[in-house]
C-alpha cells in the first residue's frame, strides 16, 4: 500500500514550483517577446532576441571568455583539489578534522568578500593580468565543489585496493593513476560539472576582477542591461539556464544528481 | 622458488602508542604460520611491516638473503591476500588476475596463458569476463587469491581473508588456500582472530597479545600444552587454580589452594613444574565425582546446563568458581556436594607468573 500524502504537503509543494519556475517562465517569454524593451506577456513572438546574443560582438567575445574561464579555472580547481581531497581520505585518521574544514572556506565567506578581498590582492596588490587574477579568483571559487565531490566518492574507496596494487608491483604513484582515479571517475566528472556551472554563472567574484577588455559573460549581462534593457537580457538568461540545466540532465542521466547532495 | 621469511627483534609504533615490541618470528621455507589473537594484539601491523605499509622504528625484516627492511612495498614481491579482497572493481576477473603480471613486464601472450591457467586452477573457469560486483563473496575471493599466486611470489600473505564469508565456505576456502600454499610450496604468513581456522590450516601457530608472541608452536603442542596461562585461557582452559606445591611424598605431590584446601597430585599423571605454579583445566578436564577424592578438589554443584555431548556445571569451589563437565549417563542436581578430579591429558600445570 502506499503512504497516502496530505493534501496540504501537496498544495504546498506546488507553490513551492510556482515560485521557483514562475520568474523563469516570465524571463523565457519575455526573451520571445517582439519588443525592443523587455515586457512580459511577450507581445508578438520572435528568436530576433536569441540571435542578437550571438551577433553583438560584446555578448559573443565573453561567451567564450566565461566559457573558456570556467573549464580552466575548474581543471586548475581540480589539480589543487583532487590531491589534497586524496590526502583527506587516505589519512583522514592523522590529518586534523580542521583541515577538510579549510577547503570549505570559500563557501562560507561571502562570494562578494573573496570578489573584494582578491581584486585588492592579486590584481592591485600584485598587479596580476586579468585574465590571471580571473582564473585563480574562479579555480579558488570552485575549490569546495572538487574538494567535497571528489572526496565523497574517496571516502567510499577502499584504500586496500591500492595496496593491492602496491604489492602487486605497481608504484604508489602509478598505482594512483591507474586504480584510485578510475574508481573516483563518477566524483571527478561530477565535481567538475558542478564547478564548471558555478563558475559559469559567477557575478560576485567575477564583477572585481574582470577589467577593460576581458569580462564574462554575466558581468556583460549586467552591462548590457544598464545601457539597452532590450530582451537580450532575457534570452541570454534563457540560455545560461539551458546550459545548466543540460549539463544538469546529463549529470542524472549518467550518475544521478543524489550524487551530489551525498 | 621458495624462501624462508625472518622477522627479527622489529618494534614499531603507531603514533605514540607502541604495538610491537621487540617481535622476532621465522617462517621456514614452505611452511604456513598463522598470527592468531584478538584485535589489537599486533598480528596486522606483523603483516603491514611485513608488506612495507609500515616501517618499523627498529628491527629488521628478511626475506631469504634480501633485506626488505628499508624496501618500498612495490618492490617486495609478496602476494597479499585481504580481508576485504581489494579486487580492483573497473577491471574484469582476467584483468585484475594480470594486473601483477603487468606491473612485472610479463609480454602479451604469456601473461594471458598464465592468467588463464591460475583463473582455472582456483576454480573459475568462465568467469573470466566478469567484474568483480558481479562475482559472490567466495569467488571474489578466489580471484583475490589467483591475483596473489598468478606473480608466483616467495612470500604470501592473507589478512584475515575469510572472516567475511559465511561459516560453510569458511571451511571450504580455507581448505582451498591450504591446498594451493602446499601445492606451490610458498611459504606464508596468515593473520587471523579464529582459533580453529588458525590450527586447521598452519604447520605453527603464533598466539599474539599486546604487541607481542605468547608462544609460537605447532597447533597440537599449543592445544595441550600452553606455555603460559594467556595461551592455557586462549585455547580454552578456562579454569586457572593458583597452587603451592607443600609436601612432596612417595607417588603424589600434595598442594595447597589460597584458601588452604590440599590437593594430591599423584606424580605419573602430573609433574609439578614449580613450587608455585596454576592448575589450568578445560571444563572437560574437571572429572564430576560423587565420592571424596583426596586427588580432586571438594565442589558444590551449582547451574547445570547440556551440551550435547555432557553436562556442564557451575561449581562453587574454594577456588572460586570452575565450570567442570559430567557424564551424559547421568545428569546431577544442582546443590549435590562432588569432587573435582583433574584429568591429566585436559589440565596442564603451569609455572605461576610474577603478577
Amino acid at each position: 500500500m502506499r503512504p497516502r500524502t496530505h493534501p496540504l504537503l501537496l498544495a504546498f509543494a506546488g507553490l513551492v514550483f510556482v515560485f521557483l519556475l514562475g520568474p523563469l517562465v516570465i524571463i523565457l517569454g519575455a526573451a520571445l517577446s517582439d519588443t525592443s524593451f523587455l515586457t512580459f506577456p511577450p507581445r508578438g513572438l520572435t528568436l530576433h532576441w536569441f540571435a542578437n546574443v550571438f551577433q553583438v560582438e560584446a555578448f559573443k567575445r565573453t561567451m567564450l571568455t566565461s566559457f573558456l574561464l570556467a573549464i580552466g579555472g575548474t581543471a586548475l580547481s581540480m589539480t589543487i583539489g583532487i590531491p589534497a581531497a586524496y590526502a583527506l581520505a587516505r589519512y583522514r585518521i592523522v590529518l586534523p578534522r580542521a583541515l577538510a574544514n579549510l577547503f570549505v572556506l570559500p563557501i562560507l565567506i561571502p562570494e562578494i568578500v573573496m570578489g573584494f578581498s582578491l581584486m585588492k590582492s592579486l590584481a592591485i596588490g600584485w598587479g596580476m593580468p586579468i585574465v590571471a587574477s580571473l582564473l585563480i579568483g574562479h579555480a579558488l571559487l570552485v575549490l569546495p565543489y572538487c574538494v567535497r565531490v571528489v572526496g565523497a566518492s574517496l571516502n567510499a574507496f577502499d584504500f586496500s585496493i591500492e595496496e593491492a596494487a602496491v604489492s602487486l608491483g605497481c608504484p604508489r604513484w602509478r598505482a594512483f593513476f591507474i586504480v584510485v582515479l578510475p574508481n573516483v571517475k563518477p566524483g571527478i566528472i561530477a565535481g567538475f560539472i558542478l564547478a564548471f556551472i558555478t563558475s559559469l554563472n559567477d557575478v560576485s567574484v567575477s564583477i572585481f576582477l574582470t577589467g577593460p577588455g576581458v569580462s564574462t559573460l554575466p558581468i556583460q549581462l549586467l552591462a548590457h542591461m544598464e545601457q539597452f534593457f532590450d530582451p537580450t537580457i532575457a534570452s541570454v538568461s534563457v540560455l545560461l539556464m539551458f546550459v545548466t540545466v543540460a549539463v544538469m540532465a546529463v549529470v542524472e542521466r549518467t550518475l544521478g544528481l543524489t550524487f551530489l547532495t551525498k | 622458488m621458495t624462501v624462508s621469511l625472518t622477522i627479527d627483534n622489529v618494534t614499531a609504533d603507531y603514533g605514540t602508542t607502541r604495538v610491537l615490541e621487540d617481535l622476532s618470528l621465522h617462517v621456514a621455507e614452505g611452511e604456513l604460520v598463522s598470527l592468531l589473537g584478538a584485535s589489537g594484539c599486533g598480528k596486522t601491523t606483523t603483516l603491514r611491516l611485513v608488506a612495507g605499509f609500515l616501517q618499523p622504528v627498529a628491527g629488521s625484516i628478511r626475506l631469504g638473503d634480501r633485506d626488505l627492511t628499508r624496501l618500498p612495498p612495490h618492490a617486495r614481491n609478496i602476494g597479499l591476500v585481504f580481508q576485504t579482497y581489494a579486487l580492483f572493481p573497473h577491471l574484469t576477473v582476467r584483468a585484475n588476475v594480470e594486473f601483477g603480471l603487468k606491473q612485472r613486464g610479463v609480454g602479451g601472450s604469456d601473461r594471458r596463458r598464465r592468467a588463464a591457467d591460475m583463473i582455472d586452477r582456483v576454480g573459475l573457469q568462465g568467469l573470466a569476463d566478469r567484474y568483480p560486483a558481479n562475482l559472490s563473496g567466495g569467488q571474489r575471493q578466489r580471484v583475490a587469491l589467483a591475483r596473489a599466486l598468478v606473480i608466483d611470489p616467495p612470500l604470501l600473505m592473507f589478512d584475515e581473508p575469510l572472516s567475511n564469508l559465511d561459516a560453510r565456505l569458511r571451511v571450504d576456502m580455507r581448505v582451498e588456500i591450504r591446498r594451493l600454499q602446499q601445492a606451490n610450496g610458498t611459504t606464508a604468513l596468515y593473520v587471523t582472530h579464529d582459533q580453529e581456522e588458525a590450527f586447521s590450516i598452519s604447520d605453527r601457530v603464533a598466539i599474539m597479545n599486546a604487541g607481542r608472541i605468547m608462544q609460537l608452536d605447532r597447533p597440537e603442542v599449543l592445544y595441550s600444552c600452553p606455555a603460559n596461562a594467556f595461551v592455557a585461557d586462549f585455547v580454552g582452559f578456562e579454569n586457572m587454580i593458583p597452587m603451592r606445591a607443600v609436601l612432596e611424598s612417595g607417588d603424589a605431590v600434595r598442594a595447597r589452594m589460597a584458601d588452604g584446601t590440599m590437593l594430591m597430585l599423584p606424580k605419573d599423571r602430573f609433574t609439578v613444574p614449580a613450587q608455585d605454579f596454576l592448575l589450568a583445566a578445560r571444563p572437560e578436564g574437571l572429572e564430576v565425582a560423587l565420592e571424596e577424592r583426596p586427588d580432586g578438589i571438594p565442589a558444590r554443584l551449582g547451574l547445570r546446563t547440556y551440551l550435547g555431548r555432557g553436562y556442564q556445571y557451575q561449581c562453587s569451589t574454594p577456588a572460586g568458581e570452575i565450570t567442570a563437565h559430567g557424564p551424559l549417563t547421568q545428569p546431577y542436581e544442582p546443590g549435590m556436594t562432588a569432587h573435582l578430579v583433574p584429568r591429566p591429558e585436559q589440565c596442564c600445570l603451569l609455572p605461576a607468573e610474577p603478577a
